[in-house]
């Protein structure tokens, strides 16, 4: 070989091995604090934390299941920590339910002061004391006036028996038994009007087998028979209200049949049929799209729209419109760890071309900037600082144990076992106070409207490192901004206060009356537009206000405001008034 | 992992002898036939690939860079088996969500250092064993490697188990991958005995995809396991087990792959000390 060749190779060589130091600048998302005059310049907004200051002291506590367990005890009592956004006594403002799992522990109602601060009401009004071994844990919780006697009521899903507390006019709540799971292992649950017959709807999201009791095994064969194809979780549930309290356990008969393992759900009108479509996000596998076919049957799409392929661990379910083009987004969330798993987050994009039942996804997250989060769990749209365009708030961590000593080994080691061995936890290595994928930080992606999210989170405040499960935004004190509140697992909860320019402006649409589940609106200005929804549970265990909230960026007009309401109607209000909360009414 | 086809360079030592044929097929193209397989098999069944593009990415790279070079060095148009099967164990092995120039590069990282790293007319490492090693150490921010199963059932493992062992049996390597098998069992018991770790979770990691791949394909590569006797091979394919033991007490998730890249060449550097002092004598 010529001396000349040789040099070619090994400077080839050597160019090649540079390439990922020289890549990996790209991949640092900013890290370093800003005072808020700057972050405030830069992105228009910053957040401060206020939990403990607005009254709103809770910590979750994790549940201690059967001792069989032990060796994987804080990998299995991971979850529960939730939280709902709703105004139980229609004042006008938002209130959060948090939810707890420890057994004997307290859920929470923070009534809002109106003040600035939160005040825990659940135990005056019968909704606090839902945690017991006998009757199981909380995992999470939901809002909807399933009576439609204008005030909404109250969905605790459980590891246990499931439970629906109706609302009487915002001064107390009353247990009622409307036929749901008397014990199953629920992790995610909605209300949605799949029929579209004005009655809420309910859906309930299986983890666990229903037939384990998790307090008490008769063997330790309860782990997933595969780490990304298993199919032996928890069953689904589809409950039609049937008016008068009663529920109709559907779910078989309207083509819902899947025992993976879900962790989340949200429904939204993805068709364009005006009936909501049902996107499950599962652990340990594909996650699942049923699309409705006008309220006879839901047709699971998840394979035909792209979405049911690449196994990973799904973990979060929200609708956005990223692109401002009226067409809603689906981002999910995933794990990733440097080096050794790197599923990267979803987000998955309706493909230009397709439409209706025939709807396409892509997965274009990596393309977007918002793949790589880390054990990534709720996520949420919204528009943080009122620029137009709909960013991402992100929490992640899963076990925040010893900082010195990671779990990974060992978890990557049985990960890859035959279903033989990865399916019982007997055969899980001891976690012996080790961390796995603990003290992660959030991310809050800040869409800059092109197709592109910049990450943000420690330059705009957000520090903490939480092992953060839910999340949901709420314009917690009528100021046209978007707050956040994350609920922590094992760990206080935390409420990101927005202070957000006063360049950008915002409209907002509250409903008067009649339940805003599966409401649309669009609006249109400084020629734009761009879709909302309002869900009945969305993100991971989390359910957002029920309004919607534009960010209007400079624009000075809004040219209309198309509103549907869930039963279909449609109301459309011309030039509505910039920075301020609209009440809409139904014309009947 | 390089190739499994016969070498192009034929070393006159018994255990190196690989038929020229395999049923009825020229036994270059067993294993890229078998590899596709065993690929085709787990994307239809699992869907194991993130995107067939990005193992298309892997595979084109690594056929155009093998092409290239050899053009380059050697002035001839090389037999492409060896490329093909760098560049699909890449598209494999490698995980990289959304991402195509993490296989394009590494493909590349592959085929390069077949020409770069040589001793004596040898390359001395695994291409695909070093171009993923390389990826691992350098873009743990976009690289991991595979760490899932062929589903979740017995059976797609034992088909695969069972053809890899036949076709490997046939190319005379069974006792490299048999060896390296019976080690990893052994020194997981001790392991186990050491961490008081359940012995299911210390073997739990050969059950999965990767290790089949790395078993039938890496270990067993002709052109980078050594010449002098089987013997020797099997002392080699020991001591990698050994040193992927040491780095399993350590905790390190990919012990396999730097176990084989830190005594593949060792091993050939004493090897292509030994044939040499052989054939002088």
């Amino acid at each position: 070989m010529k001396r000349i060749t040789k040099i070619f190779l090994i400077v080839l060589f050597l160019a090649l091995l540079a390439v990922p130091l020289v890549v990996k600048r790209f991949y640092n998302s900013a890290e370093s604090e800003i005072d808020t005059e700057t972050a405030m310049q830069r992105y228009g907004f910053y957040f401060e934390e206020v939990a403990k200051q607005s009254g709103v002291d809770f910590t979750h506590l994790a549940p201690k299941l059967d001792s069989k367990l032990e060796n994987i005890m804080p990998q299995i009592a991971s979850m529960g920590a939730g939280v709902s956004i709703v105004d139980f006594n229609k004042d006008g403002w938002n209130d959060i339910y948090l939810t707890n799992s420890g057994e004997g522990s307290q859920n929470a109602l923070f009534k809002n002061n109106t003040d600035g601060t939160f005040s825990d009401v659940a135990k005056d009004l019968g909704i606090a004391d839902v945690n017991q071994k006998e009757s199981g844990v909380s995992m999470g919780a939901v809002w909807g006036d399933y009576d439609n006697d204008g005030f909404e009521d109250l969905l605790v899903y459980k590891w246990g028996k499931t439970q629906l507390f109706k609302n009487n006019g915002g001064t107390s709540f009353t247990a009622v038994e409307a036929g749901l799971p008397v014990w199953a292992n629920i992790n995610s649950g909605i209300w949605f009007d799949f029929d579209r017959d004005g009655r809420l709807d309910i859906f309930l999201g299986g983890y666990f087998p229903e037939n384990l009791n998790l307090w008490n095994l008769e063997n330790t064969r309860i782990m997933p028979e595969s780490f990304e194809y298993a199919k032996n979780g928890g069953r689904k549930y589809l409950y039609r209200n049937l008016g008068g309290g009663r529920f109709e356990e559907v779910s078989k008969q309207f083509g819902i049949d899947s025992n993976r393992w879900a962790l989340a759900a949200a429904a939204a009108d993805i068709t364009g049929n005006g009936f909501p479509d049902l996107f499950v996000s599962n652990d340990y596998g594909i996650s699942e799209l049923y699309l409705n076919d006008g309220g006879k049957r839901f047709i699971d799409a998840s394979e035909t729209s792209g979405i049911g392929f690449s196994p990973k661990s799904g973990m979060n379910a929200s609708f956005g419109d990223v692109l401002n083009d009226g067409q809603l987004a689906i981002y999910e969330s995933n794990i990733s760890e440097e080096g050794i798993l790197l599923q990267g987050n979803n987000l998955w994009m309706p493909r230009r071309n397709s439409s209706g039942m025939e709807v396409k996804f892509d997965n274009l997250a990596s393309d977007f900037g918002v793949d790589h989060g880390g054990w990534s769990w709720g996520a949420q749209f919204g528009d943080l600082n009122n620029d137009g365009n709909l960013d991402i708030f992100l929490t992640n961590g899963y076990v925040s144990a010893d900082r010195n000593s990671s779990y990974w080994y060992d978890f990557a080691k049985v990960t890859v076992g035959n279903n033989t061995i990865i399916g019982d936890a007997a055969n899980w290595s001891p976690m012996n106070g080790r961390s796995l994928s603990g003290f992660q930080r959030k991310k809050v992606w800040i869409n800059d409207g092109f197709g592109k999210f910049n990450e943000v989170a420690q330059m705009v405040g957000v520090n903490e490192t939480f092992d953060g499960r839910a999340v949901a935004v709420a314009d917690l004190w009528n100021r046209g901004v978007l707050d956040v509140v994350v609920a922590n697992q094992n760990a206080p909860v935390l409420i990101y206060k927005n202070t957000v320019t006063p360049e950008n402006g915002w409209i907002a649409f509250a409903f008067e009356d009649g339940n805003p589940i599966g409401a649309r609106a669009t609006i249109f200005w400084d020629g734009k537009r761009q879709t909302q929804e309002i869900h009945g549970g969305s993100g991971y265990c989390a359910q957002n206000q029920r309004r919607f909230h534009f960010g209007l960026g400079r624009a000075e007009s809004v040219e209309k405001a198309e509103i549907r309401f869930p039963d279909g109607s449609t109301k459309v209000i011309e030039n509505p008034e910039r920075n301020k909360l609209h009440l809409i009414k139904r014309d009947f | 992992m390089s190739t499994n086809s016969a070498s192009l360079t034929p070393v006159k030592v018994s255990s190196d002898v690989i038929p020229t044929k395999m049923f009825g097929i020229d036994s270059r193209f067993i294993a890229p036939i078998l590899i596709t397989l065993i690929l085709l098999g787990g994307q239809i069944s699992f869907g194991i690939l993130e995107s067939f593009l990005q193992t298309a990415v892997a595979i084109l790279t690594s056929i155009i860079f093998e092409i290239v070079l050899s053009k380059i060095t050697l002035n001839k148009f090389p037999h492409l088996a060896s490329a093909y099967i760098s560049g699909i164990s890449v598209g494999i092995l490698v995980r990289s969500p959304d991402i195509y120039w993490t296989f394009a590069l590494c493909a590349a990282i592959s085929i390069t250092s077949k020409y770069v790293l040589r001793v004596k007319d040898r390359h001395i490492w695994n291409p695909s064993n070093f171009g993923i090693c390389a990826m691992l150490f350098l873009a743990p921010y976009a690289v991991a490697s595979l760490s899932i199963q062929w589903g979740n059932n017995l059976y797609a493992m034992a088909v695969i188990w069972i053809l890899g062992s036949v076709i490997i049996y046939r190319l005379k390597r069974f006792h490299i991958t048999l060896t390296y098998v019976i080690s990893f069992f052994v020194f997981s018991y001790f392991r186990s005995l050491y961490t008081g770790d359940p012995y299911f979770a210390e073997i739990a990691p050969i059950t999965g995809a990767m290790y089949q791949l790395f078993i039938f394909f890496m270990i067993t590569d002709p052109k980078t396991t050594v010449r002098y006797s089987k013997s020797a091979q099997i002392g080699v394919v020991i001591l990698i087990a050994f040193v992927e033991l040491i780095f399993r007490l350590f905790e390190v998730v990919h012990a396999p792959y730097y176990a084989l890249f830190i005594v593949g060449p060792v091993a050939n550097l004493v090897d292509i000390y030994c044939l040499s002092r052989k054939s002088g004598a």
